[in-house]
């Protein structure tokens, strides 16, 4: 794959038809892959990488790099194109600077999971027949692949790419993929349970912003916690409080733009379910407003820029579920 | 020296009320003498699609027990559709503070006419009552803010 995708980027370099590659060169570790801006051949020759580990969505980089000079070639994985979609939409991003290689997607690897199972000092994987061979500073070590599946990846929606203007590979379709389970299994807890639960979760958090900076559909240029008045501008919360009240107003500000891309959880380096709170909205606005999906398509409303008459009253909340 | 030990607990309920009617119905609470507790604050808002869910957040941070929000009746709004928005938002919050295990009844979302003062009156009666059920806030409190 790596090899289809930097010979695509070399022939589109030196036919003129963009000027500059976004794609993803490997950090420090083997599973620490960035997205990166690629000016050359050379370059892209040199570092760019697309294994297992390369789970980053690059859309968002690309509202910054749509509004330079010339074209750039972007390489997205079905999820991307949902956020990508989304991020036209909301007039973010100048599609005519922008084109589009569709390349199949995950599943990608966790880097924790692996970790996790006393793996550490990985140099590189390989995939055998799902089983994952972890090549080590101490010797190569196995471990069934499905168990290293990201949490995005193993609930992935969708293997299609609503948009593109070249595909490498073939395209897939929608899955279902039980996503909403888990969110389903905390709503049969009782209130005190879910307390505990989110407590126990949304109290590790350090306040890195992390999920804020890397959600592709938080693009505000001035955002509301950077506001000195918030009174929880850029520091580790002291309250439970402010936990409660970043993650709350986090995931309320991305409610009916959320594509379920997952990335949140991703980079949260304490490791907190966050996409659960987004699902939690996805579900809702399913349930109450019909099936939506944000960034299927660049023309339908979002479930809250629209109403109907007849919509349900808010405190059917009440009485709904397990209290 | 007398100690009132058994005193009941008095809750802080912050009503935002839109101007066009609630605020309305709640002066017409008033000016027929109806009575409702003391319990309630009211902040006046210019509709009720002004409130943010930043600001309910924020009155449980100060130390209310419970939110109300109050607004035209949906098809009545000043602004021809402000109260439609409202009602998406707060079912999606109040569904969230739910799923985080936030307990029910703190919140609540009526619709109050300028000619509903009675209706205004019942309804704090009822919500303080629910609220005072409850006890205090102590699942979305802030401990800087509370009182010694």
């Amino acid at each position: 794959m790596q090899e289809a995708m930097i010979n695509k980027a070399k022939q589109l370099l030196s036919e003129g038809v963009v000027n500059r590659v976004i794609g993803w060169k490997r950090g420090e570790f083997a599973y620490d892959i960035t997205p990166a801006v690629f000016e050359n051949a050379e370059e892209i020759e040199k570092s760019f990488v697309y294994d297992d580990f390369t789970a980053a969505n690059v859309s968002k980089y690309l509202v910054k790099e749509s509004k330079k000079d010339g074209k750039i070639l972007a390489f997205l994985k079905p999820c991307d194109t949902y956020s990508f979609n989304q991020l036209i939409k909301e007039h973010r991003i100048i599609r005519e600077n922008v084109y589009i290689v569709g390349i199949p997607g995950g599943p990608k690897l966790d880097a924790e999971k692996i970790k996790a199972k006393g793996i550490t000092g990985i140099l590189g994987v390989k995939n055998e027949n799902y089983t994952l061979k972890i090549d080590t500073i101490y010797g190569e070590e196995t471990m069934p692949f499905y168990e290293a599946v990201l949490d995005k990846c193993a609930s992935c929606k969708s293997k299609k790419h609503v948009i593109y203007d070249e595909l490498i590979g073939e395209d897939g379709d929608t899955l279902d993929s039980n996503r909403f389970d888990m969110v389903e299994k905390l709503e049969n807890m009782t209130a005190q349970e879910r307390y505990d639960f989110w407590r126990s979760q949304l109290s590790k958090c350090i306040r890195c912003n992390a999920c804020r900076n890397v959600c592709p559909a938080c693009t505000c240029e001035k955002c509301v916690f950077d506001n000195p008045d918030s009174g929880i501008e850029n520091k580790a919360p002291s309250d439970s409080f402010e936990e409660n009240m970043f993650h709350i107003i986090r995931a309320f500000h991305v409610a009916g733009r959320c594509t379920d891309c997952g990335e949140c959880s991703r980079v949260c380096p304490q490791n907190i379910p966050l996409h659960l709170l987004n699902r939690k909205f996805i579900k809702d606005i399913n349930t109450f407003y019909g099936e939506f999906q944000a960034g299927e398509d660049i023309t339908s409303l979002a479930p809250l820029n629209e109403f109907k008459q007849n919509d349900c009253e808010a405190n059917i909340i009440h009485e709904r579920g397990v209290e | 020296m007398q100690v009132n030990e058994n005193k009941e607990f008095q809750p802080l309920i912050v009503a935002f009320c839109c101007n066009w009617c609630s605020y309305a119905g709640a002066d017409l609470a008033g000016t027929n003498r109806l009575n409702y507790p003391d319990n309630i604050k009211i902040i006046r808002v210019p509709c009720s699609c002004r409130v943010n869910p930043m600001f309910i957040l924020r009155a449980f941070q100060r130390g209310a027990d419970g939110v109300i929000l109050c607004g035209c009746h949906p098809g009545d709004c000043h602004y021809t559709s402000g109260n439609y928005f409202t009602r998406r938002r707060m079912t999606l919050l109040f569904s969230m503070l739910d799923f985080l295990g936030i307990e029910r009844n703190r919140t609540r979302v009526e619709w109050v006419s300028a000619a509903e003062g009675a209706k205004f009156a019942a309804t704090m009666n009822e919500f303080t009552e629910a609220v005072k059920k409850l006890g205090p806030n102590r699942r979305l409190e802030d401990l800087r803010c509370r009182k010694q």
